[in-house]
């Protein structure tokens, strides 16, 4: 068979973001000039955004392998064992360009695709958490970003009813024009019933579900994969348009289906709509399939074919059906009033086979599409290696509680509350520990057992230092999940970046992923799902590298789950992982070397030390299994002290420091040094005792007390309300437009 | 036992929640009914749950108050059933003209999902005859149009006759004890007969001690008790 219609050209290759060399590599391996349907799937399936071709090579080095890994990289999402005959699936991905062009739309469709990716291997998603990275919070356009992004999240999410526990929000002029909206779904699934996508059993029917197919977000795939120009919020039309309702009866009708034994596989209609999906699928079981366009659902008459399969719509699944499920399936399909249509089979000719009547738009075979999009070997050019400021150019004379105070309300450590309030947290009613801790934590529904998920990522880590930015990265993910009792369990990563054609990116890129390769590795933490968003760049400037770690872990009895709250007077808190006689800490790079030093250069952040990491964890597991901790948190940006003030807001108590003055210097409080918790007990002498046993250093530092105020010194003493005003009305005041900004 | 009915839409998401909440207070499994139900046998008590019914596009409950299932549910209500609707219920049933007033935009024009502080009023009414008066309960919302509005007539009727079931509290501690606007801090009203009750926080969400509270709980049992 040969395909009908004209041929395309070099410059319509262009155009659709294909080199000259590529286009060329299609002509040979095709053995004829495709037409322009043909091109178009090409060029979505070859786009960096579908392909990998800039990070596969490197993408290969990490690690995905563990005995908790039911399902690695390559399917819609990643599935680890958490007990019970259980399964986790969860997946984080990127909603970029199209959340800066359209806050709200962009941001909503973000949730919608990924929860589609986990739904789709038969799991009930239960959890969504989101990754976001703002400009400067005076840049003119961030208010607008940010309300519009957070309605988004929160309009899709709340209305289809899985709550949004956690995540992470940050600011940073290099996201001024390029935004970060990084959404995370976490599901749940018998493990012996997980959906996949390869496709079988030739002459299978093939059936389409959900909403209609139209004109937006054609093309979306190549726009992610794009630098991007000021001109481009023209590019408003290829912003997909999200129905939470009808995801929310996709979701229905298709975990229904699936338990009906009606699916031989499934898949989403993602990015690259139609055609990545079919040929997905294809590819997958080694088959071909043959499409009826005719019979595709469309919102529009008159779509050619070349829109119809490169049309980003949102809410639409390709079934491979079992032969004598289409009863059942039709019952289904009616009860949640969805629209579906058989239009096509599965063939064993190795070909995706397009039709409009009995015309042949587009016959191309799977394997080339799939397996020949070329893989590149950029050149890189590694990260200059940052010095770090010593202290004494960053400590000032400024009082410690004045100091906490301006530090708790800068954007770094300002609650996010305006943000996480607009979310619903507690739909589902497993809730456990929501948006304000460290990991967000949820039940598996009727049982005891727990899972605690998080994201994590400084940014400025990974400009100074992309090995070890992105390794603390995953430390940071994994102290969050350590200290709410749980074991971290696997892994998803976002990788944010700008042009990787440009030797100094992808000297980023190559970075970040060996550290972060190395720190799952030594943490057993595989990373089994991702997404890699990269050309984040405006007018030719980068983004700040942007490395995002999702992280899931587990906790065998909820009863132990750890919160942040200080619950209780006359407790006795620890550092973990912090020699009694420190009097000192690394405040290169820290939130007060920006904020109280001013100094904002790229210095050195804390080296990350992965056998500490792992050490000091499982001491927090040891303490919390015997009962002696009753309040942790990790210790991260802005140091000890921000994070003991973060555990003061959280519950109804305060504290006071131990130890005379001289022994709190700004290093001590402010400092960054990783792999370090604050713990609260009742029982002192029994954590020592541990600590001890297991050779971890540990640091007596403050007493619990019933005022409500932290009392850092004889004359240095801050009241919680006054503290929790700063703190709390960052923010609001941003986005009020009022001072404080 | 009473029997107990949820009624579900194709946007209802906290019908699993509210089902666990009652399956966890009485031991026996509630009924489930479908919008698209036309029957429905007799019932103590008929639960509106939460969620977006019908996406919530146009006014949200107005779809809803249409389905096929409501006629059901009004046969109920003009027998003397009790039924509670909550959040997206709450809206169903001024759509349905079950209460009177109606759920517009929160003041703030943004979702808001956190605690509120609820103070029980006119613990007479039938619903709520398990709670004491000025009862203090402590329960999260979770909602964009939970801002209720009536026209000066109907509220003075609604306070008249002793309607008003629960305001949002606490305006000595925090000047935005009041999450959405409601017009006189209202957050739950009954129906004339004492016996139909809708309010917009999430009682299904306070109701297991992971919730890190209980109140809810005890405002369904005592719903169900009454009902029963």
């Amino acid at each position: 068979m040969t395909a009908s219609a004209d041929l395309s050209t070099e410059k319509q290759a262009a155009e659709m973001g294909l080199s000259a060399d590529e286009f060329a590599l299609i002509c040979q391996r095709l053995g004829r000039t495709p037409n322009l349907t043909e091109l178009g799937i090409f060029s979505a399936m070859w786009s960096e955004h579908c392909s990998y071709k800039s990070s596969r090579r490197w993408l290969k080095t990490l690690p995905t392998t563990g005995k908790q890994v039911i399902h690695g990289p390559g399917e819609n999402a990643g599935v680890v064992d958490i007990g019970d005959g259980m399964a986790a699936v969860f997946k984080i991905e990127s909603h970029n360009h199209p959340s800066f062009i359209e806050p709200y739309q962009g941001a909503a469709t973000g949730v919608g695709g990924i929860l589609r990716d986990v739904f789709t291997m038969g799991a009930r998603p239960v959890a969504l958490l989101n990754a976001l990275r703002f400009g400067a919070p005076d840049h003119p356009l961030s208010r607008h970003l940010v309300g519009g992004v957070v309605s988004g999240i929160g309009g899709y999410g709340n209305c289809i009813g899985i709550p949004t526990v956690g995540g992470e929000t940050h600011f940073d002029p290099s996201y001024n024009q390029n935004i970060l909206v990084n959404a995370m779904a976490v599901g749940l699934a018998q493990a012996d019933r997980i959906f996949l996508s390869a496709a079988s059993g030739p002459g299978n029917p093939v059936i389409y579900i959900g909403a209609k197919t139209g004109r937006d977000g054609i093309h979306g795939a190549t726009m992610a994969s794009a630098e991007f120009s000021e001109e481009d919020s023209s590019k408003r039309p290829t912003v997909q348009v999200g129905d939470p309702l009808a995801g929310k009866l996709l979701m229905e009708a298709s975990l229904e289906l699936m338990a009906s034994d009606s699916v031989v596989s499934i898949q989403d209609m993602g990015a690259a709509g139609l055609t990545s999906s079919s040929v997905e699928m294809s590819s997958k079981g080694g088959l071909g399939m043959e499409i009826n366009l005719d019979k595709v659902p469309t919102r529009e008459k008159g779509m050619i074919p070349y829109e119809i399969m490169l049309s980003e719509s949102q809410e639409r699944m390709l079934v491979v059906l079992k032969p004598d499920a289409m009863d059942r399936a039709k019952a289904i399909f009616d009860k949640w009033d969805l629209d579906f249509a058989v239009i096509g089979k599965v063939t064993d000719s190795g070909h995706l086979v397009l039709k409009t009547g009995d015309q042949v738009v587009a016959d191309l075979p799977i394997a080339p599409l799939v397996e020949d999009a070329p893989e590149y070997d950029r050149d890189y050019k590694d990260t200059p290696t940052a010095k770090p400021i010593p202290n004494q150019d960053l400590i000032t004379e400024m009082p410690l509680g004045e100091a906490l105070i301006k530090m708790m309300g800068s954007h770094f450590l300002a609650s996010r509350r305006w943000i996480y309030e607009q979310y619903d947290r507690h739909v589902m009613a497993d809730t456990i520990i929501e948006s304000g801790g460290d990991a967000a934590m949820i039940r598996v529904h009727n049982t005891q057992r727990g899972m605690s998920m998080t994201t994590d990522c400084t940014q400025r880590y990974v400009l100074a230092d992309p090995f070890m930015g992105a390794m603390q990265a995953v430390a940071e993910a994994y102290r969050n999940i350590t200290a709410t009792g749980a074991t971290p369990l696997a892994t998803t990563n976002n990788l944010n970046f700008g042009n990787p054609e440009k030797p100094a990116i992808m000297g980023q890129i190559v970075g970040a992923i060996k550290g972060m390769g190395a720190a799952c590795s030594a943490l057993n933490t595989p990373i089994v799902s991702g997404n890699v968003s990269l050309y984040n760049e405006t007018d030719g400037k980068a983004i700040s590298p942007a490395p995002v770690i999702g992280m899931i872990g587990v906790i065998d009895d909820i009863a132990h789950a750890i919160k942040i709250a200080i619950n209780a007077p006359d407790e006795t808190v620890y550092i973990i992982g912090q020699a009694q006689d420190t009097n000192d800490g690394w405040l290169s790079n820290s939130v007060y070397a920006h904020v109280i030093a001013d100094q904002t250069m790229a210095s050195a952040p804390p080296p990350v030390d992965l056998t500490a990491e792992a050490k000091h964890g499982d001491m927090i597991r040891q303490l919390n299994t015997k009962g002696l901790i009753t309040a942790a948190h990790d210790i991260g940006d802005g140091g000890a002290l921000t994070a003991l003030a973060e555990m003061v807001l959280a519950g109804s108590y305060g504290v006071e420091l131990i130890g005379s003055d001289h022994q709190r210097s700004h290093g001590w409080a402010f400092g960054e040094d990783q792999g370090r918790y604050l713990i609260v007990t009742h029982d002192p002498d029994a954590v020592e005792a541990a600590a001890q046993a297991e050779h971890i250093p540990l640091q007596k530092i403050a007493t619990t007390i019933s005022a409500k105020e932290l009392k850092l010194g004889n004359d240095d003493i801050i009241l919680v309300t006054d503290l929790r005003s700063i703190h709390e009305g960052w923010l609001p005041n941003v986005m009020s437009q009022k001072k404080g900004a | 036992m009473a029997r107990i009915a949820v009624i579900s839409f194709p946007g209802s998401n906290c019908d699993r929640d509210i089902i666990t909440a009652i399956r966890d207070i009485t031991g026996t499994e509630p009924n489930q009914f479908w919008h698209k139900e036309s029957t429905m046998p007799r019932q103590d008590l008929v639960i509106l749950p939460g969620g977006f019914s019908f996406g919530d596009y146009l006014r949200c409950g107005a779809i809803a108050a249409r389905s096929p299932i409501m006629d059901e549910v009004l046969e109920h209500a003009w027998r003397g059933g009790y039924i509670l609707g909550i959040c997206n219920g709450f809206q169903i049933l001024t759509e349905a003209d079950l209460l009177p007033g109606t759920l517009m935009r929160n003041r703030g024009l943004r979702f808001v999902c956190r605690d509120v502080v609820l103070e029980t009023h006119n613990s007479d009414n039938a619903i709520l005859t398990g709670l004491n008066e000025g009862q203090k309960l402590r329960i999260p919302v979770a909602h964009n149009e939970g801002n209720y509005f009536a026209d000066a007539a109907t509220l003075k009727k609604i306070k008249d006759k002793g309607q008003i079931a629960f305001t949002y509290s606490g305006a000595d501690q925090d000047p935005n004890y009041n999450p959405n606007g409601a017009i006189d801090d209202i957050a739950g009203i009954v129906s004339e007969n004492g016996r139909v009750l809708g309010l917009m926080p999430h009682p299904e969400r306070k109701a297991d001690p992971i919730h890190g509270g209980l109140d809810g709980r005890l405002l369904l049992k005592s719903v169900i008790e009454a009902a029963s």
